[in-house]
């Protein structure tokens, strides 16, 4: 297959796993572009893309950005708050406007959940999803499962630990679908206050202990409590969450192996991680930061390959 | 579909003992050179030339590389199908050195321009030629010529030059093949 099946990236749940091999085989090719001496190629020089950024971004934005540039594309960058969106232009109004500068792809970050897929219904121009809410964020589950599969050369049979706030976790959605997708094995960890109810009816498990997870998995997938999207307190104090789900260079010494340390950042340095272990050799993190480009060129080459001159 | 064969097995022999010893000619001990096979039906014969240089002219340690240049090509968005990339495997610069660019059939010249594009992103070569081991004449669509070419044919439009190799489970042979 030389093509996706979808024609937006929405969310992981439309993809197959085909669409995850193609995604991750070209992502292949970009990563060794964006080492070498000139790292540009000229693929998407008639293509425009937009970012709509209407919630904050630091890491997506530039990975996205980036990735556009090193494809050669034009881009325009749009944030909310420096917008008309401010003085109470809908979203449809405010993409419209944009797509008569002659856009051909947007890539989209959304305070609200289905935000995209909205979007991708009445708009012209390809969407890709760069975080909707707590629902999806799919290029950051691709570039986890791209770095998982770098590391260990498969991410079929791995065993995945996602720990932290997964209530309010838009990556650890995207995650679960992606995993599964490709045959992993998935626990989640996390105070019981932000697991969502029905999560397990997606083929995962809910373990409490972090011990016990951390001596089952591979890969602990560490998530950011969300501080900003709790209306109300979920548990007692930053102190107590520390305590009980915070990683730790004495417990990863506890256990007889060394497992792979994964955060999608920003980090909360000494709430879910400790200094020691997000410096670690064990952790990866920056391996992500890297893979977040390669994917996101692929993403977007697969995509503007499918805009037809 | 019919077929007729245009280079046997022993031909291409001879033809690619011709082709190594023309870049001896010009390239001598290849100590400035680098061959650089055109992904995908090029390496073969990259690969193929380089065995021939080591094992019979005892020519050792030749620094070649595979380039692909599926996303330099200028047909992007404009095939019904498309291209699926293949590896690039160059781990040097390729500033002040000589290139040689190897691919198997040289058609309308576009994959040799989306080449010279491709290399430019490992630095600024010396200087640049092109090895071919069939050469459709009359087809070009850019002012590109090989500087080696094994056989010159002609070969219209709708007819199809096809290069069968060993390491492809295939005997050596060149085709034309009429759709």
């Amino acid at each position: 297959m030389n093509k996706l099946s979808v024609d937006n990236l929405i969310g992981i749940k439309n993809l197959k796993k085909q669409d995850i091999d193609l995604i991750f085989k070209t992502a292949d090719h970009f990563k060794e572009v964006i080492n070498r001496p000139i790292k540009k190629v000229p693929s998407l020089r008639d293509i425009t893309i937009a970012n709509l950024f209407f919630e904050n971004s630091t890491r997506t934005r530039l990975s996205f950005e980036l990735a556009e540039k090193r494809l050669s594309a034009d881009i325009v960058n749009f944030s909310a708050a420096q917008s008309s969106v401010k003085k109470g232009e809908t979203l449809i109004d405010t993409t419209n406007n944009i797509l008569s500068m002659k856009v051909d792809i947007i890539v989209m970050r959304h305070p609200n959940e289905g935000a995209a897929e909205f979007l991708s219904k009445n708009i012209d121009a390809k969407i890709i999803n760069a975080g909707d809410g707590a629902h999806e964020h799919p290029t950051q589950a691709l570039l986890d499962s791209f770095s998982i599969r770098e590391k260990f050369g498969t991410v079929k049979g791995k065993k995945i630990a996602i720990i932290g706030d997964i209530l309010h976790s838009r990556v650890a959605l995207s995650n679960i679908y992606a995993l599964k997708l490709q045959g992993a094995e998935i626990k989640l960890c996390g105070p019981k206050t932000l697991i969502p109810k029905y999560i397990t009816e997606l083929g995962v498990e809910y373990e409490s202990s972090l011990i016990n997870v951390l001596e089952w998995c591979d890969v602990a997938n560490v998530l950011r409590v969300q501080h900003e999207r709790m209306d109300i307190k979920y548990f007692p104090s930053v102190r107590e969450y520390t305590q009980l789900f915070g990683i730790n260079k004495k417990i990863l010494d506890s256990i007889d192996k060394d497992i792979v340390i994964m955060h999608p950042g920003p980090i909360n340095r000494g709430v879910e991680l400790t200094s020691d272990v997000a410096d670690s050799k064990q952790a990866i993190i920056l391996n992500q930061v890297e893979n977040g480009v390669a994917i996101r060129m692929a993403v977007i080459y697969l995509l503007a390959q499918q805009i037809k001159l | 579909m019919a077929k007729k064969i245009l280079l046997n097995e022993k031909e291409i022999e001879i033809i690619l003992h011709r082709l190594a010893c023309q870049l001896i000619e010009n390239h001598i001990d290849f100590s400035d050179t680098i061959l650089i096979g055109l992904q995908p039906r090029g390496i073969f014969l990259c690969n193929r030339l380089i065995e021939i240089l080591e094992e019979e002219y005892h020519i050792k340690k030749i620094k070649n590389g595979k380039l692909d240049i599926t996303f330099y090509r200028d047909d992007f968005r404009r095939r019904e199908e498309p291209l699926q990339a293949n590896n690039t495997e160059i781990d040097f610069i390729v500033d002040n050195k000589n290139i040689v660019f190897i691919d198997d059939v040289l058609y309308s010249g576009r994959s040799t321009r989306a080449a010279l594009t491709a290399i430019q992103a490992f630095g600024r070569p010396k200087h640049i030629e092109l090895l071919v081991l069939i050469d459709r004449r009359f087809s070009r669509h850019l002012p590109i010529q090989p500087n080696y070419k094994g056989r010159q044919v002609d070969v219209i439009n709708f007819e199809q030059v096809k290069v069968n190799w060993k390491e492809n489970g295939q005997k050596d042979a060149v085709y034309l093949v009429k759709s």
